[in-house]
């Protein structure tokens, strides 16, 4: 059995790194497979061999799993594509406070991720290839499950002058990204879509008007006219949205618009993929659920930007997702330490953590009430890295086994058992969510297995027929 | 009532309740000496994170007039400079056993916050653009003794309601109390959705008449700046209350202080439907009978309340 470095196989040399970790040897028998890419859909046993899918057969046949190889009684528990996310926090360099590779991955693959893309809002920025190499190490000593990072468009996230992007892409950059801030200046993200047809790479953009958003702490709306706080308009993101689009359109050049929340801006995205520019774009799980009506409390953990939005665009977005407009569910996993957030609504700053309930926040409160099915939240939550030409995850022989195995009706309440992220800032926490992830494989190892539900199921076959 | 937070929390029996206690208080400020032993022994702690006169000297005279003891600490001068939180402020203070804190900050919900990290009993005295639930309370009683009921009365609120703590409390105290409300002011001014308040939203004062009062709010100089209004000229221009808007038989209130000139003309400042040294003269009463309510009136509920859990337990 050799240690290897899990990686994905990306095309176009970006990297995807995680710690050295033991490929797994593991049947998961009589689980309910479930592939929306594959048509995969029942009871199937998975046998998983040196950290690759060797066989799927119906249930109750693969009886004779080979020595030393664990066995997971599935009992017809759920068994996806491992999710990805192209859209996380980690916090890593200089605020470790909040997170860190480590405890942001175990995060990751306790909610089911198999690779997670890191944002470049850091301190410093990842902004230059002596970071971003740095970080590659880092991320091969610590990650529980593949990282990639995006370094920033802009130096500093300043706003003015562009990284040295082909640099960083040689060195394995999965993009550009000033998340958290716009590139407000429309001539320099010109300039930057146009130094994509050298150094490739898609560009992720945080869409708001800042002249528009002003000092606003919470969408602008009936409950921010009753609590007094300054608003921040939809049409901030809308706006910018529709600029970005004609700008991408007119450079034949590729973006990824990051966490809609407005209706307007689902409608900018359908009229430029309707003219035929190449936008794709994310929705978080709590814009699909929440709205400023959860925000009267003035919670700060329920504090984001963009800020949770009226009820309309939540429909709307539920909307962009049956329909293909909005193309994955990214959780923009945002920590932020206790004391940061303990402090009056206006203040706090902005972001929730959600690797660890994205699925099951859109399980309970989309897939159990019916707006969405099941197969659509699966694909949803697997598609990010393709959109960025990385990888999708696929249940089929020969694949690198990127796995979640979840119990569909346990119910768990949201932080009771504390969280795997170094941060608590969970918009859900306290929430009763159903569906938990019971184990996940990434890139062939094992990144997560919950203690007390799975440990009670885990047999290990001495040989042949056990 | 274990805390005044927000006019939202109260009823209007509630409300009614503290005026007559206010009411019943008259009676000391008259007296020679100015003193009732109401609250003799207990600590009220003024916690002001933003300058203010009016309404710090108004709680401190009527904690004083009930004979508790009055510790005032403001933000300048404190271990707030040196960048404590506001929590850990809290929770230095409490070690000294306040039994009520008077709060003032420039943030929404930030009264409520330091309720959940303390035992004491909160008054919020302004948090943020949010609530000013004693103001509210002082203007009530002002038109109560004024107009004797505010059953059906019609109350102009004109100004710059975006950025005015005042404006929301009197909307929520008001409609309670069964009056109509209409807010006016420029456009750029009035907020999106303030509507769900339970009020009209008029963008000029073409109507004026209908109303028994008239409410004008504060005009600060930095909007200028912000581009909310092109210039103090044409606001006044525009809204301000003066001798030929004004009628005869309305009310004139303002919560101070007054910029003679700007939202409001000297002569309506002046003049007999102006009552605005009321609304100030109500302030210590009105306070004096909060006080009283938050530590006295429900002594018994607060000996068994332990302080609600940390927002983030």
């Amino acid at each position: 059995m050799s240690i290897h470095e899990p990686t994905h196989g990306a095309s176009s040399g970006v990297r995807l790194v995680g710690a050295p970790a033991r490929p797994a040897d593991v049947l998961l028998r009589d689980v309910h497979a479930l592939d929306p890419r594959t048509g995969l859909d029942g009871r199937r046993d998975v046998l998983v061999t040196d950290g690759v899918i060797s066989e799927i057969a119906a249930a109750g046949t693969l009886t004779g799993p080979p020595g030393g190889c664990e066995v997971v009684e599935g009992e017809g528990r759920h068994l996806f594509a491992a999710f990805v996310d192209p859209h996380v926090h980690l916090r890593t360099p200089g605020q470790e406070h909040k997170e860190d590779l480590e405890t942001g991955t175990r995060a990751a693959a306790a909610g089911g991720f198999c690779a997670v893309i890191a944002m470049p809002n850091t301190s410093p920025t990842i902004d230059s290839a002596p970071i971003l190499g740095a970080l590659l190490d880092a991320a091969a000593r610590e990650a529980r499950v593949p990282v990639g990072f995006m370094p920033a468009i802009t130096r500093g996230l300043q706003g003015t002058e562009l990284t040295d992007m082909a640099e960083l892409r040689r060195l394995g950059a999965a993009g550009f990204t000033d998340d958290g801030h716009p590139v407000t200046d429309a001539g320099v993200l010109r300039r930057a879509l146009q130094y994509q047809r050298l150094c490739g790479g898609v560009l992720a953009l945080h869409e708001e008007d800042p002249a528009l958003s002003g000092k606003g702490a919470m969408h602008e709306g009936v409950v921010s006219a009753m609590l007094g706080v300054a608003g921040i308009p939809s049409v901030s993101e809308s706006t910018l949205i529709a600029r970005d689009c004609a700008l991408a359109g007119y450079e034949g050049a590729r973006i990824h618009i990051q966490h809609l929340s407005a209706r307007e801006s689902v409608e900018a995205i359908a009229a430029a993929k309707s003219r035929g520019v190449a936008v794709t774009c994310e929705v978080s799980p709590h814009h699909l659920t929440m709205t400023d009506e959860d925000v009267r409390t003035l919670d700060t953990r329920r504090k984001m930007n963009p800020p949770l939005r009226a009820e309309e665009d939540r429909q709307a977005l539920i909307e962009g997702l049956r329909d293909g407009t909005i193309d994955c569910i990214a959780t923009d996993h945002a920590p932020h330490a206790r004391d940061e957030k303990e402090v009056p609504f206006e203040q706090a700053p902005m972001g929730t953590t959600g690797l660890e309930t994205a699925f099951s926040s859109v399980y309970t409160d989309l897939v159990l009430p019916g707006d969405l099915s099941l197969e659509l939240v699966v694909e949803k939550l697997t598609a990010g890295l393709g959109l960025l030409d990385l990888f999708v995850p696929r249940v089929a022989v020969g694949e690198a086994a990127n796995l979640v195995l979840v119990d569909l009706d346990a119910e768990w309440v949201v932080g009771e058992s504390g969280y795997e992220s170094r941060s608590e800032n969970s918009c859900f926490a306290g929430r009763t969510l159903r569906g938990r992830v019971l184990l996940t494989v990434a890139a062939g190892a094992v990144a997560y297995r919950e203690r007390s539900t799975l440990l009670t199921q885990v047999g290990s076959a001495d040989g042949p027929g056990a | 009532m274990r805390h005044l937070l927000s006019i939202d929390d109260l009823t209007r029996d509630d409300m009614e309740r503290i005026l007559d206690r206010a009411a019943a208080f008259e009676e000391v400020s008259d007296r020679d000496i100015k003193k009732v032993p109401a609250l003799r022994g207990r600590t009220v702690l003024n916690l002001f994170y933003e300058a203010s006169t009016r309404t710090r000297s108004s709680f401190e005279l009527a904690a004083k007039r009930l004979s508790a003891d009055v510790v005032n600490f403001s933000a300048g001068g404190s271990s707030v400079e040196k960048g404590e939180s506001l929590k850990d402020t809290v929770l230095t203070l409490t070690a000294h056993s306040p039994d009520a804190i008077v709060v003032r900050t420039p943030y929404a919900g930030a009264a409520a916050l330091v309720a959940s990290w303390t035992p004491a009993a909160i008054v919020n005295a302004g948090d943020g653009k949010h609530e000013h639930p004693t103001q509210a309370l002082l203007d009530v009683y002002t038109l109560r003794t004024k107009l004797g009921s505010l059953e059906g009365r019609n109350i102009w609120i004109v100004g710059d309601v975006a950025h005015s703590r005042v404006a929301r409390s009197n909307i929520l105290a008001f409609r309670k109390m069964g009056a109509e409300v209409t807010v006016c002011g420029p456009p750029t001014l009035i907020p999106r959705g303030i509507e769900a308040l339970g009020c009209a939203v008029r963008y000029d004062l073409a109507d004026l008449r209908e109303a028994d009062v008239v409410y004008a709010l504060r005009m600060q100089h930095e909007r200028m700046d912000q581009n909310f209004v092109p210039s103090l000229r044409e606001y006044a221009a525009n809204y301000q209350i003066n001798g030929r808007r004004l009628g005869a038989h309305q009310t004139l209130m303002h919560p101070g202080p007054v910029n003679r000139g700007v939202e409001l003309s000297g002569e309506v400042v002046d003049s007999p439907q102006a009552v605005i040294t009321m609304q100030v003269k109500a302030g210590v009463v009105v306070r004096m009978a909060v006080l009283y309510e938050v530590l006295a009136g429900a002594r018994d509920e607060r000996t068994s309340a332990r302080p609600t859990e940390p927002q983030l337990a």
